[in-house]
Formats: C-alpha cells, structure tokens, sequence
C-alpha cells in the first residue's frame, strides 16, 4: 500500500513508524521542517519529501499519482482539507484522510464527502483521547477500555490485585464464579511478557489481564481481578486546552469536575463555555492550591497540558497529596514506559490512542476496527468476514479449526446485534464482526490474509 | 570493540555467501569448457561459502539492528576484505604472488581495470570472466547488492547504501523502500548491460568477448580480454558502441530510471550534472582532435577524431579501455584526459572522481565569493540546477575535495620515496584513486600494474579503495570516536 503522511509532528511521526514497520507498506513522510525529516528518514525505511504540505508540486515528489492512502495531520485543519482536496480533484487519490480538530468543521453535517470537501474519514485526536479518557473514568480500575462494534463489545486491560475473587485461582473458574456474564481472557501480561492465557493459567497478583466482554458484563469481570472500586465522583482536570475542556463538558453532568489552568484567558473563556465545573485560576503543581481544593478527598486527578514533564510532575504531586487515582498525558514512550511503574496510575499516550483509527483504513481485508497498545507491540482488531465457505478460509469453521497464528486470540463474535463471546465450538458464519487480539503485531499479515478471503481478489 | 565489529561481522558474513554464489557464473563456464582453473574456482566457491556460514552462526548472537557506524564499518570492511576473497583462485591459478593477486582483484571490483596481468588472450575464459564480473559487481556495488536482495537489512539498509553510493546528497531515494530503491537501481543497470552486450554481439564481436566488454563499459570497469585492449578489434562500430554505454554509465542511473518511467528523454535535460558532462566531454573530444591533428599525430582529421573520442571518454568516464598508447601522445592530451577523470563522473553513476556534481558546486561557490566581494550585502543561495545547495553541502564537499586531494599528495610521496619516477608515481595514484585504469609512464596503456614492486601495488590497491568509498567511508575507520562505545 502506497501512503503519505504529510506532517511529521508527534501523530505523523507515529504513524510513519508503524506503517513502515509493516513489509506491504511504502511510506512516504512531507513536512516542512527538514531536520525532523533527516532523522526520521534514519531511523526508519521511508522516504521524506520537504515542503509545503498543500502544494501540488510537493505533493507530486512524493508520489501523490500513485498513492492509495493520503493522511494528511499537519496541524493545520485547513491546509489538511486543502490537501485532500487537491489530491482529490488532480490526482483522484482513493482514499484521503485529514486530521481535523475544530468542532466548527466536524460537527458540520455534509460538509466532507462526494462533490464536498473531498474528506474521506475525519479524525480528531483531541476527541478521541477525550473518549478514550472519559471511559477509564467510567471503568475505575481499568488501564485501557477500548470499545468495538459501536461499544458493544469493549476490550478491558486491568491490574489483577490481591482481593480480586480470581486472583489466584485458575482461569476456567470464571464461569464459576460468575455464571450470568460471559467473557474471555485475550492476553495477560506478567512482569512485562506476555503468556499465553489457557484454561489452566493461574492469574497472579499484579498481571496485567486484557479481556473481552460485552458491555453490560464489563464491570463484573472487572470485580473479580480486583476489589471493586466506588465509581468516580470528584474529578479534577489540570490544563484547561483541548482535551481538559472536552473532557470537563463531557464529564461535568454527572461528575464534581474541577478544571485547574493557569492562563487567565483562557480561565476565563472556558468558564464561559462550561456550565458545571468549577474553572480554577492557578498553576496545577501549586501545592497550596490542591491542598486549598481538598486534592485528598478526589478520585481522580487528571494532567492534561500540553507539557508532558508539567503533567508528570503535577500528577505526582497530586498522588502524594492524596488524590485516589492519578492520570497523565505523555507523548514520548520511554516517559509513559517510566512513570507507570511508579506513583502515577495510567499514562495516557495520544498518539497511541489514534494510531489505532489511523491503521483501520490501512488493514486489508473488511477491518472496522484497530487499537494500538502496549505502545504498538499489541494490536486488538475488528474483523468483517465476508463470502461463503468455500472462499473464506474461516466461514463455517469452528474457532478451533481455524490456524491463528501464535499469539493471536479470536476472542469474541459479534452476529447481528448479538454479542458471542468465543468458545472453541462457535462456527463462523457470513458478516460476522470477529475481535482478535494480537499479542505480536508481526503475525499482522499472516492473520490479515486469513480473514480477507480469497473472494476479494477476484 | 567486539560489542562493534561482530554485529557487522555477522552481515558480513551474508555478504561473503551471496558473494560465494557469484563465483558459480566462472564455475559453470569453466566446467563447460573442461578449463583448468575450474579446481580454483570450486576450492574459491567453497571456502568462500563455508566460511561465511561458519561465521553467520559463529556471530549469530550479536544480530542487532545496524546502526549508523556499523553501516559505515561494514561496507569499509567488506571492501577491504573482499578483494581478498575475490582473488583468491586468481592468486590460486595464476603464477602471481598474493599482492598482485589482491591487485587485480581491488581493481576489478573498484572499476579501476588496471591489470598485472599480460598475455590476457592466454587466460582461461573462466579467469576472464571472474575478473569482468567483478567489475560489474563492484560497478553497482556489492553492498546495494546486498541491500536489493536481503529484505532484513531495512532500516539499516540505508546506512550502508549511503556509505557506498558516490555523489554528496544521497538522502533522495527513487521509492519510499531503500530494497526496493536499490532492486531498481540495479535493474536498470542490468537492463542497459544486456543492450550493450546485444549491441557488441552485433558490431562484430563474439558472445564473450561482447559479454566480458559489456561488463566493462557499464562498469566503467576497464578490464579487456586482450592485452591490446580494444584496439585488438580495430573496429569502428565496436568503439562507437562502447563510447555510447561508456558515457550512460557515466550519468546518474536514478536519471536512466526517470527517463525510462516518463518514456522520454526530458530527465536527462532536468539533470544539470548530466548536461555539464555531455558539454565537457564535447568540448574536449573535438579540442583534442584538433590539437592531435594540428601536432601531425595522426595523417587526417577524421582518423584523429576517431582515437580522440573513444580514448578521451573513456578516461574522462574512468573506463580506463583505450584503442591507441595515449601516454605518446604529446603531453597536453593525456595530462587533460587524466584531469578529466577527476570531475567528469557523475553522482550515482559507477564512475570515480570527485563527481561532476562536486564540481559545480564549488564553482558556483567560488563564484559566489567573487559576487560577494563585489556586493559585501549581498544574498544568493547556492544554486544547481534550479535547486538550492545547503551550506551544509556545501561545506561536507569542501572537506571531501581536501580530503581527497590529501590523499592524492600523501599516497604519491609514498610512491615517489618508494623510487618510482615521478609521472609513474603521479599518474598510477591520479589513475588508481579515480577508479580510471591505466596511467601514464611505465603504467601506462601499453604496459601494466605489474612492473611496480610490492610496496607500491599496495599503494595503488589503497588508492582505488580510497576513490571507490570517496574517501570518508575509509577514513572514518582512523577516527578514534568510531571505536570508542
């Protein structure tokens, strides 16, 4: 697959670096910044073109005739509709995506499409971490909620502790104990490495268990890794840019939200904006300041300015002082890789969390859906299988029957409107959406060949 | 220090076993013509094969990815060493002692084509072919080779395709996949040597003789299969046909590659490395008709014109083939066709020199530098071809001139206190470090390397590495911070 990515900020970056990762894919980076573009062209197999994103002289040194995928994440909303809308109208670029941040676009019914602003898929990063946040606060214990098939299927990663009922005990008990609610273990995570989760595996204290489950069971899976906890109910935001502000309207109804930024401006402007929360002027590692806003008695504490040391710092700060559970927004991996071991609970990595959007319109085959994690080395995936049973290698197949690569576990079904969560004797039949889990994204192509049928090369 | 060199060992080692199935082609001929160095090259293919098993697995758990260094030491080290390899069922067969053998191995592989050989005609066909075959190789590059047909160099193909292709800005590539790059590079080439030896076959020449020279032209190797070199065939279509090839090989094979993909010749005018080449090679094969005709050298124009054009190319290309003993000429035209195989060259072609390219970008900046002393305000960025050259650039190919010019002065000291005369000494080096071929004086187109003592064949093998690499890659090996952790 032939794709550009113009803008090489954190998100193009990322992308380039598992796009590129991939054998299939050619990449080719733009940017206008011609350092980033040197080292990025070191330590990674693609090309780099310099320049102006939007112009079509550029865009034609990087190959724009025979491209399929444009992305287009400059941060500049404009420039990256005027590039898919170029790419569109001279070169007729299949398929064109543009990050696009400002709501006044994205809220706008029929403004991308046919014969509109040539957009294929918009993504937000912005929203989508806010999504992506304002579910771990729905989940309190939960490291990461991904949902799939519109939410109603959602995938789970959790810290099992010491009271959790199953801690301790084999896997195939599950059912035992909790007979009503159906769910499947994907993966678990000991000391950093993964094992392979069979029906004899004994989940120790501190393994990081990723399982799926519909979304009504969700809570009761989660009770038996760990002792429940009280929902969410004081929130307070540090950093009142995008994703704070998001964050605060969409959590304001029904949670206390407190929203800490220090530019007096902007204070102010998101105090107008908000209804609910309570705007607070000030610096988010002022101790006085938490101390003064009974930072002991939150549940959760959220750093989420645009410094990541800043979130680091203040979210460490607010843990000492006593909030329940503390989150940070960090960019760089290595940070996220540090801190999570220590005094902070969940780092929250933007480019990780749209990465996965980003790889759905990459996949061959019907993908819906793909999620990032463990900064890359895992991929969890919605699958579409299509045809009949003589051009799948899957359709009318029972789970046990069908050669998944090592690592890999099919771990739900989802027919119509119904949620299956798979058994070893579930059959596979015609429009299922199937989630796999990857523990090693390199199986990506053995398992992409498999669900994408023979039919779709004719 | 073992935390470095193994890892590039253990590429190494991949190289010397796609290295080993090169040495078949000889094999398959020598068996075919019940030849006697048949026995050199199974031993040659074996070791050589073995060998590089034995040190896969012997290093296998220092795989990593290559870094930067690491890219830089292997291609130095698999040039250094694979001269070694390569002569090893010449050193074998023939009656010449490991120095020379090593010799004519480093000149095949470097594209120099100075010989220690005579007696050429005599030769086994197989030792023939194994010595015009490692011109090819070399004449692409071992290494972009090894980064086309090994998918698992990656990321850290790049690193090595940059220490091995000639010309200052390398960071362009033609597809986003430095494999995929390196598979068109070399199937253009491949694609232009088939025609030229289709072209030979055809202007009189017989299958290997047309096959050994095509490697050659392309090349710019300059190996022959007669002493005589070409003026063995005293054939006007023969020398027309290698003249065309010999200047292609001497343009930016990325420019071959766009001009085939537009069908049209219209990237070869967008080059301005490609027309500066044309117009100097014009200028100078007419300039020096006229003046060989003019010193009574040759009884008519036509005549002079003829050895003018196919001599001066292929020096100015650093082909290093001849038809006449230029080096009787009067001393003007040898010495400018010694001073063309220094720029001419192009960027990414299989040429030596410091690359035309180079060239003009010092002399625009030497240009610049008058404006400026005229405009002290002035502001003009450095410009070829429409683009503009970053003072980066700029200053990488200062150093790399001085540098290179260094390595020039020092290595013909070395030679002159070794005893050689003085236009020996100075030729052998200009000829050696430019990958051209034969020099002038005792070296020169009537004779060979083999009249030079060891020391100074020694030299002369460090020369043509040195031009090969363009110097850094080499030198890069004598600076402390490369060895340090």
């Amino acid at each position: 697959m032939k794709i550009i990515i113009l803008g090489a900020g954190q998100v193009g970056r990322t992308a380039a670096n598992h796009l590129s990762r991939e054998e299939a894919n050619d990449v080719t980076v733009v940017d206008q910044n011609e350092e980033i573009l040197r080292d990025l062209q070191d330590r990674l197999d693609i090309r780099t073109v310099n320049g102006n994103a939007a112009s079509p002289r550029v865009l034609e040194a990087a190959g724009i005739s025979s491209t399929d995928i444009l992305v287009a994440l400059t941060n500049s909303d404009e420039v990256n509709m005027l590039a898919c809308q170029i790419a569109w109208t001279l070169y007729r670029t299949p398929k064109k995506i543009a990050r696009v941040r400002a709501a006044d676009y994205t809220e706008r019914e029929g403004l991308f499409g046919e014969n509109r602003v040539a957009v294929d898929v918009w993504i937000s990063p912005e929203q989508l971490v806010t999504e992506y946040i304002a579910r771990l606060i729905r989940y309190p214990g939960a490291l990461q909620v991904l949902d799939f098939a519109d939410g109603r299927v959602r995938l789970v990663g959790i810290r099992a502790l010491q009271g959790g009922p199953l801690v301790g005990h084999e896997l195939r008990t599950l059912r035992e104990h909790i007979p009503s609610a159906d769910a499947r273990v994907a993966a678990i995570y000991r000391a950093g490495k993964s094992i392979k989760p069979e029906g004899t595996t004994v989940i120790e204290d501190g393994d990081e268990v990723f399982f799926l489950a519909a979304r009504e069971n969700i809570r009761a899976v989660m009770k038996e890794m760990r002792r429940e906890e009280a929902p969410a109910r004081r929130v307070v935001i540090a950093g009142g840019g995008n994703i704070g502000f998001r964050l605060a309207s969409e959590l304001e109804d029904k949670n206390q939200v407190k929203l800490i930024e220090r530019d007096s401006k902007r204070a102010r402007r998101v105090s107008e904006l908000l209804r609910r929360t309570t705007v607070l002027l000030g610096d988010a590692a002022d101790e006085e300041l938490l101390l003064e806003e009974n930072i002991d008695s939150v549940d959760i504490f959220a750093a989420l300015t645009n410094s990541e040391e800043a979130n680091i710092l203040s979210a460490m700060l607010a843990k000492r002082l006593g909030a329940h559970k503390v989150m940070a927004l960090i960019n760089k991996p290595s940070y996220a890789e540090l801190i999570e071991s220590g005094s902070i609970d969940v780092a929250i990595s933007p480019q990780t969390v749209t990465i996965g959007s980003l790889l759905a319109h990459v996949r061959r085959g019907d993908v819906v859906r793909v999620h990032s994690l463990r900064r890359g080395a895992a991929e969890a995936l919605e699958v579409v299988v299509h045809g009949d049973a003589d051009s799948s290698k899957v359709i009318g197949r029972r789970i046990e029957d069908i050669s998944l690569p090592e690592g890999t576990t099919l771990g739900a079904v989802v027919r119509g409107e119904d949620v299956i969560i798979a058994h070893h004797d579930t059959t596979v039949q015609p429009d299922d959406h199937l989630i796999l889990f990857l523990t090693d994204r390199r199986h990506i192509e053995t398992v992409e060949k498999l669900f994408q049928g023979s039919a779709s090369f004719l | 220090m073992k935390d470095i060199l193994l890892p590039v060992a253990h590429v190494f080692a991949l190289v010397m076993m796609v290295f080993a199935a090169t040495m078949l082609a000889p094999l398959v001929l020598a068996v075919w013509g019940l030849d006697p160095a048949l026995s050199s090259f199974v031993i040659s293919a074996f070791a050589t094969f073995f060998l590089g098993a034995l040190l896969w697995l012997g290093t296998r758990r220092f795989k990593r990815e290559l870094k930067t260094r690491d890219g830089l030491m292997l291609v130095a080290l698999t040039w250094v060493a694979l001269p070694a390899v390569a002569g090893f069922p010449l050193w074998n067969y023939l009656p010449i002692n490991f120095t020379d053998a090593y010799f004519e191995a480093a000149s095949g592989l470097t594209t120099t084509g100075g010989t220690v050989l005579s007696g050429l005609e005599f030769l086994p066909r197989s030792i023939n072919l194994w010595r015009h075959l490692l011109s090819w190789l070399g004449g692409m590059g071992i290494i972009v080779l090894a980064v086309a047909i090994l998918p698992m160099l990656g990321v850290g193909g790049m690193q090595i395709y940059r220490a091995e292709m000639p010309g200052p800005m390398k960071d362009r590539k033609l597809t986003p996949r430095i494999g995929q790059t390196a598979k068109l590079l070399w199937a253009v080439y491949a694609g232009l040597t088939a025609a030229c030896i289709a072209c030979l076959r055809f202007a009189g020449m017989d299958w290997f003789d047309a096959v050994c020279h095509g490697f050659s032209a392309l090349a710019l190797g300059g190996f022959s299969t007669y002493d005589a070199s070409i003026g063995h065939f005293n054939s006007l279509p023969i020398e027309m046909v290698l003249t065309f090839f010999s200047v292609l090989a001497a343009l930016n094979f990325a420019t071959h590659y766009l001009a085939w993909s537009e069908r049209g010749p219209m990237a070869y005018f967008r080059d301005a490395e490609a027309k500066a080449i044309l117009g100097v090679l014009v200028v100078s094969c007419i300039g020096v008709a006229v003046f060989l005709y003019m010193k009574g050298n040759y009884p008519d124009f036509s005549t002079s014109l003829r050895h003018s054009i196919f001599n001066v190319v292929s020096i100015a290309t650093d082909s290093g083939l001849h038809t006449q003993d230029y080096s009787r000429w009067p001393i003007f035209a040898p010495m400018w066709m010694m001073f063309l195989s220094c720029i001419v060259c192009s960027s990414g072609s299989t040429g030596g020199g410091i690359k035309m390219i180079r060239t003009l970008v010092l002399a625009k900046q030497a240009h610049r530098e008058l404006n400026q002393l005229v405009h002290p305000s002035m502001v003009r960025p450095l410009k070829v071809g429409g683009s503009i050259i970053a003072n980066k650039v700029v200053f990488a190919v200062l150093a790399f001139v001085f540098l290179y010019f260094m390595s020039i002065v020092t290595l013909i000291f070395l030679q002159l206190a070794s005893g050689l005369d003085f236009m020996t000494a100075f030729s052998a080096i200009i000829a050696c470090i430019n990958n051209a071929g034969p020099g002038l004086g005792l070296v020169g187109p009537g004779s060979n390397y083999g009249v030079l003592n060891n020391f100074q064949t020694w030299v002369c093998s460090a020369a043509m590495l040195l031009g090969r690499l363009e110097v850094f890659t080499i030198l890069v090996l004598f600076t402390p911070t490369l060895w340090r952790k």
